[in-house]
């Protein structure tokens, strides 16, 4: 990994938000002030031309690292660096817009995130505009070469949203994220607001995009099934931490961490082999109060006081799998 | 299912009359659920799952209709009920469990005084009686404390905990037949799972009859006994779970199973079917599938094909009329 340098490295990231009650509250009621930890000291690279998925049940965090890498959010805490350079306030603003040029986001709701009053044109021309890399004259090439790539045909540049299903729109939202000639791109579930058959379309035209071009995805997702599929790597996340960072075919075969397997495990079986499943027991506790130690010790079969009280570190396994837990690196747990 | 169907639906249609004319939302649909017994019926958006479930139940929003088939609950017709008989049908026989517990939970009142006056509307019981029966659908549902838990608002319980109350409040006068609307979608994979084994319990312990309706084919093949596929308004397949997901019959079947991914799976590339359903006012003519059908031939353009017997299923597919193996 030393050899060659990531596209993009997260450094202890953290983020959090303020959930105190307002001012006047607080000076009338003592009311602490109250920080939602959302994020909290996340780091991790991403290798050019590969696609790292983070995964994680709802409230985990990661939509809040997707956010904040595109900067949609600012950093609480940490470092971001992409392709060498820091993305932070304090870099100077042009090459920090520099970057920002290079990445662009997909979101889950294709039909939030387009305006629903402008033509396709405008919505895929967008961020060429934003950024003044097309004159007039070029945009309308450049859009109908983009709507080609992704499967739609130059014609649709004049129809409006409205006029076309979920996972059309999906392929607009690709197109539009395209525009810019990203290296790097940030999808945030791009997929499950889709039919398995449609999804199973844009899965497919992300992967060949990404041939085609050499892109570079982080790619969020709740469905551990879609992330087998799509990722060369993968980070599981609980309570705004990672709690497990491997390969694919690693973390499918062998999970390391308590919540990995208790994820894998909580998947339904479409095989039908009957395998017999632990019931999960439980569920995330609220982030405002999350336990002391081990964010996952209440659910653990495997805590102990260690875990009660002290929090691990993500540490290299054998596997290559990076693991938090004290269970396995104690050697408590087999794996 | 040797013995006689609880839930009998026969070629049920669904209209929505609108300015541009009437649309097909339900089109000849016809299955039926027995006791103890858990039909799966999946689909993808449009395919009028939902609405099935809905006409079943008698909610169909207007100007939504039964415009032509019969539904039959242990041998009585329920779909021309005046709208007060099939209120007390309602929760009384039958039990509804929609996908967002939050809008299924009245957010003023508390969890015990929903579950009280339901018991009381369909059970004659006195309301100390009540109380503790509802006390008891807690427990049984899988929520931890009860008795504290029962004083307690919706919006103190989190998404999981807040299907569990949905759960209890469908189960409240032991209601022969639960309809899910997609019970799981609106929670994470771990809570999902344990939602699924505890419908999956109450059907064994209750032996109600239970249709599920869901878009992912995984909870069907942890749940259901039987499955029923639609596509664009029709049965496309109705089968033994294992036989249809193992060894689909109908062309969609196979396309759909084919473009899940799978763990197993890996990188391979998934299979897709090209194309989407059609909307509603622009259903082809035959097979409502043959233009996105690999396999289409002349027939399927023209006709409409109906169930007719394939393996251990049936499928509505003209292959199987041609003594095609799929």
């Amino acid at each position: 990994m030393s050899e060659v340098k990531p596209l993009l490295a997260l450094r202890g990231v953290g983020r959090d938000f303020d959930v105190s009650r307002p001012w006047l509250n607080r000076v009338l009621e003592g009311a602490p002030r109250r920080l939602l930890k959302a994020v909290d000291g996340v780091s991790l690279e991403i290798r050019r031309g590969e696609t790292l998925a983070l995964v994680g049940e709802s409230g985990c965090g990661k939509s809040t690292v997707a956010r904040v890498i595109v900067g949609l959010h600012t950093p609480s805490r940490g470092h971001i660096e992409f392709d060498g350079g820091e993305l932070s306030a304090a870099t100077r603003k042009d090459e920090v817009a520099r970057a920002r040029r290079r990445m662009q986001m997909i979101f889950q709701d294709p039909y939030a995130s387009l305006n629903p009053r402008w033509r396709v044109l405008q919505i895929v021309a967008e961020p060429l505009r934003a950024q003044g890399l097309a004159g007039k004259g070029v945009i309308r090439t450049r859009v109908a070469e983009l709507l080609q790539q992704v499967g739609l045909s130059p014609e649709d540049a004049s129809k409006y949203p409205h006029e076309f299903s979920g996972g059309q729109r999906q392929r607009i939202c690709i197109a539009r994220a395209l525009s810019t000639h990203p290296e790097f791109l940030v999808c945030d579930e791009p997929t499950s607001a889709l039919d398995v058959s449609v999804q199973a379309q844009i899965l497919n035209l992300m992967k060949d995009l990404q041939e085609q071009m050499g892109l570079t995805y982080l790619f969020i997702s709740h469905n551990l099934a879609v992330v087998a599929y799509i990722a060369n790597r993968i980070g599981v996340m609980y309570l705004g931490r990672l709690v497990e960072l491997a390969d694919a075919k690693t973390l499918f075969v062998r999970p390391h961490h308590p919540y990995t397997r208790m994820l894998l495990d909580a998947l339904p079986d479409l095989e039908m082999s009957g395998r017999s499943r632990t019931p999960v027991a439980g569920e995330v506790p609220n982030p405002l109060d999350p336990p002391s130690g081990c964010g996952f010790h209440p659910r653990c079969p495997h805590a102990n006081q260690r875990c009660r009280s002290e929090r691990p570190d993500l540490r290299a396994r054998h596997s290559g799998a990076q693991v938090a837990c004290h269970a396995v690196e104690e050697g408590r747990l087999s794996g | 299912m040797q013995q006689a169907s609880l839930l009998e639906v026969k070629h049920l249609r669904v209209e929505f009359p609108t300015r541009r004319g009437t649309l097909v939302a339900v089109d000849d649909v016809s299955f039926d659920i027995g006791r103890g017994e858990v039909l799966g019926v999946v689909g993808e958006s449009g395919a009028g799952k939902s609405l099935t479930g809905m006409a079943i139940i008698g909610l169909l929003e207007r100007p939504g209709r039964i415009a032509a088939g019969e539904v039959r609950l242990d041998g009585e017709r329920i779909d021309n009920l005046p709208s007060e008989a099939m209120r007390r049908i309602r929760g009384r026989r039958i039990g509804a469990i929609f996908q967002d517990p939050l809008t299924s939970l009245n957010p003023l009142y508390t969890v015990g005084q929903q579950l009280i006056e339901t018991i009381r509307t369909h059970l004659p019981v006195s309301r100390q009686a009540a109380r503790q029966r509802a006390l008891s659908l807690l427990a049984e549902a899988g929520i931890p404390a009860p008795e504290h838990r029962i004083d307690q608002y919706p919006h103190q319980f989190s998404g999981g905990m807040r299907q569990r109350v949905v759960i209890a409040l469908a189960l409240c006068a032991e209601p022969e037949l639960i309809v899910a609307d997609e019970p799981t979608t609106a929670l994470d994979v771990s809570i999902q799972a344990q939602i699924i084994g505890l419908l999956k319990r109450v059907c064994r312990e209750h032996h109600a009859a239970v249709m599920l309706i869901t878009h992912d084919m995984g909870v069907i093949a942890e749940t259901a006994d039987r499955v029923a596929v639609m596509y664009a308004g029709r049965l496309a397949e109705i089968g033994p779970a294992r036989d249809v997901i193992h060894a689909p019959q109908h062309p969609y079947t196979v396309g759909l199973m084919e473009s899940i991914p799978k763990l197993s799976g890996g990188r391979a590339r998934l299979a897709q079917i090209e194309g989407a359903m059609p909307r509603l006012h622009a259903i082809p003519r035959g097979c409502a599938y043959h233009p996105r059908c690999p396999q289409q031939f002349a027939r399927c353009t023209q006709e409409r094909p109906d169930l007719m017997p394939a393996g251990s299923s049936r499928a509505a597919c003209w292959l199987q009329a041609r003594g095609h193996d799929v």
